[in-house]
């Protein structure tokens, strides 16, 4: 459906062009980062693409490649009804030199996503007007959904009550409550001879 | 009515009945227990069953525990339901203080009692991290009638000035076993075979 979308972009940008591909029915775009914000603009402003919405904007972390981070967009034409996944990548190992032009003064919708990608993967946005957190709390250190940010690190912003005096806290009792999937307690040995009995774990 | 706990003494006998001599802390308590104003803190998909529960099929008001009073200040009650996110625990925090006493806490569902299965960044793991609590209603969302067993074994509590915090404990389900009649999904053996 935007095979032609693909070829206008490899025809108008040889050299920033990656790679594509095409996974059930939906095309793929990766260009260089360096022409991300040239190659957004010229699809917004192109009759042929006219690329006037756009969907979806985020972040994947692949801590493994270099690169590390991959920005993608989905993009849609509400007259032409053809759509596009663009992508880029940016950011080395240590999650450093993650900049990539804004799309804010292109499609208003950019502006809230990008503050999410930044927010949660800590993709800097050039030329973002106001680059807050969005969903976390500006005392928030770090970017939680790095593969890098360790799972059970939580930081508070109340701080947590000393509660070794009440005796019925969750996790209960194997016999107390439901059975809930968290487990902060050391099993005890009834429960060990359960898990055996069952297979758990 | 609701009876009246312990050193109550009913003077004269049936209908005629006419004389109660109690403490005057029964008394009280007995009062607390059934004007429990409610200050709902809602946050997330329990809240659906919260409608639920104070809706008048379920007929909240039995147990004197109807009447939503959105401030704070007013309320006796706070209904905690739904997960409680690291960025609104200073709010949730807030409002349990702003709260007059006698005031007591329920954790309904699993999330706002021990955080769920958002064992993650963003979730403090139950609301008892912050504020003390009195009742836990386990459940994902409870049903509303494990939130009857909760209210009235708080109203138990209440009655008895009983403080500590205190778990619904789970029911044996009469949908389990083979003799009630209900579609056993896992039996395959049991189906009608096609011929
Ligand atoms: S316990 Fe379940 S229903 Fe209730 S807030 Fe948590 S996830 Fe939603």
């Amino acid at each position: 459906m935007s095979k032609a979308l693909v070829e206008l972009i490899r025809n108008k940008f040889p050299d920033a062009f990656v790679e594509t591909h095409s996974q059930v029915g939906d095309d793929t775009v990766v260009v260089k980062s360096e022409a991300w914000h040239d190659v957004c603009a010229f699809l917004k402003s192109s009759p042929d693409s006219d690329i006037d919405m756009l969907i979806d904007l985020t972040a994947v972390d692949f801590p493994e490649r270099e690169p590390r981070f991959e920005v993608v967009a989905h993009m849609y034409s509400l007259d032409l009804g053809h759509r596009l996944r663009l992508k880029t990548r940016v950011g080395d190992a240590k999650g450093e030199n993650t900049d990539v032009a804004t799309l804010s003064d292109l499609w208003g919708s950019a502006n809230w996503m990008e503050r999410e990608a930044w927010d949660m993967f800590g993709i800097v946005f050039d030329g973002h007007p106001d680059l807050r957190r969005i969903l976390m709390y500006p005392e928030f250190k770090g970017h939680p959904l790095r593969r890098d940010y360790p799972a059970d690190k939580i930081q508070p912003l109340v701080e947590y009550r000393k509660v070794d005096n009440i005796d019925k806290l969750p996790p209960f009792d194997a016999n107390e409550g439901m059975s809930f999937g968290r487990q902060t307690h050391d099993k005890t040995e009834e429960e060990s001879a359960d898990a055996e009995l069952f297979g758990d774990n | 009515m609701g009876e009246l706990k312990t050193k109550t003494e009913v003077i004269g006998e049936g209908d005629g009945a006419s004389i109660i001599t109690t403490k005057a802390e029964d008394l009280l308590h007995w009062a607390q227990k059934y004007s429990l104003f409610m200050c709902p803190f809602i946050t997330a998909c329990c809240g659906m069953e919260f409608m639920g529960v104070t809706s008048p099929r379920y007929d909240l008001a039995r147990f004197g525990a109807e009447a939503p009073r959105f401030s704070p200040r007013q309320s006796d009650l706070l209904w905690v339901v739904g997960t409680i996110t690291q960025r609104q625990a200073p709010i949730l925090k807030r409002i349990y203080d702003q709260m007059a006493e006698p005031k007591w806490v329920m954790a309904f569902g699993t999330c706002a009692s021990c955080g769920g299965f958002y064992d993650n960044y963003a979730t403090v793991a139950g609301l008892d991290k912050i504020i003390p609590c009195d009742i836990y209603i386990p459940g994902c969302p409870p049903r509303p009638e494990s939130v009857f067993d909760g209210l009235m074994l708080l109203q138990d509590k209440i009655a008895d000035g009983d403080r500590s915090p205190s778990i619904i404990k789970p029911r044996s389900d009469n949908a389990e076993g083979p003799d009630h009649g209900l579609v056993q999904l896992s039996r395959r053996d049991s189906r009608p075979s096609v011929s």
